[in-house]
């Protein structure tokens, strides 16, 4: 068995500043959905939550720091659930 | 990192893709549950707006931040546990218990009052009202529920590797497990950044 390779320490201060972020993203999307813009706020909401799950997956799930394989193989299965949601969809045009 | 772990069945790596492997079920899982919301959504929009104005915005918002700090404060154990600060990674751990548990209690409050105003699937208040709101309910009680599940079997699996740190089961050289924990939990922390929008803030 091969020897396990060195991993990376990722340190505090990023991880607090990722947080803030987080933090900071969650009140623009209730401050933005308190205005009425209709359908725009729908956009604007899933779009802040793809924004914060894009920073959870890379820095508190390490994909930033981890090999390519694993950022791949996610990204193969969100492909796959937006597929199922576009081909379903296409049944309700 | 150290020889003796050769003759010790020990594959970080391995572990890590079985434990990723595990999450994407979760989240194709959680997505079909999330089709079946756009469409009914798509179906009964005026209701579900309606329904969504009855949840409390400012609990919703709460616990995404107990989520998302929680979700930091595992993420630091795990730099904790490599830095071979093992009481600091307990007591990262035993924070992330406490927020798991206040968001436990504040949902429990939350669905208390939702089911004082009979606001609960199969409930003869909810049944006057449309369609579109029993769906909504239903996917409400059904989507959280299915969520604070996660959140339950978290706080099982976290308190078992904080004592596994504490017997030092867990150290700098083996953190596989708590690794693994920690992307459990940030997954129960993404699929909660979802439901929020979906439920509290379209309106």
């Amino acid at each position: 068995m091969e020897k396990s390779e060195e991993h990376k320490i990722i340190s505090f201060k990023t991880y607090t500043v990722i947080l803030f972020l987080l933090i900071v993203l969650t009140s623009v999307s209730v401050l933005v959905t308190k205005i009425d813009l209709g359908n725009i706020s729908i956009i604007v909401a899933l779009s802040i939550a793809g924004i914060k799950t894009i920073l959870v997956f890379l820095f508190f799930m390490h994909l930033l720091y981890d090999k390519k394989m694993y950022s791949i193989m996610i990204a193969g299965v969100l492909i796959l659930m937006t597929l199922v949601l576009i081909i379903l969809f296409l049944d309700y045009q | 990192m150290k020889d003796n772990n050769i003759n010790n069945h020990y594959d970080h790596e391995g572990s890590k893709i079985g434990m990723w492997l595990f999450i994407f079920t979760e989240l194709l899982f959680f997505g079909g549950l999330f089709i079946v919301y756009a469409v009914y959504r798509y179906k009964h929009g005026t209701a579900f707006e309606l329904a969504a104005k009855e949840l409390d915005v400012s609990i919703g918002a709460i616990n995404t931040v107990i989520l998302l700090i929680s979700s930091a404060t595992i993420a630091m154990s795990i730099s904790s546990i490599q830095l071979k600060k093992r009481k600091l990674t307990i007591i990262l751990l035993a924070t992330t218990l406490i927020l798991a548990l206040i968001f436990l209690v504040n949902k429990y409050f939350e669905w208390g009052i939702k089911i004082e105003h009979g606001l609960y699937p199969g409930s003869g208040i909810l049944q006057q009202h449309g369609y579109g709101e029993i769906l909504f309910f239903g996917l409400y009680f059904f989507m959280t529920g299915l969520h604070a599940l996660h959140i339950i079997i978290g706080i099982i699996l976290i308190t078992i590797i904080m004592l596994k740190v504490k017997n030092e089961k867990i150290h700098a050289d083996r953190f596989v497990q708590l690794e693994n924990t920690g992307l459990y939990w940030h997954l129960v922390d993404i699929i909660w950044i979802f439901l929020f929008p979906l439920f509290y803030l379209i309106v």
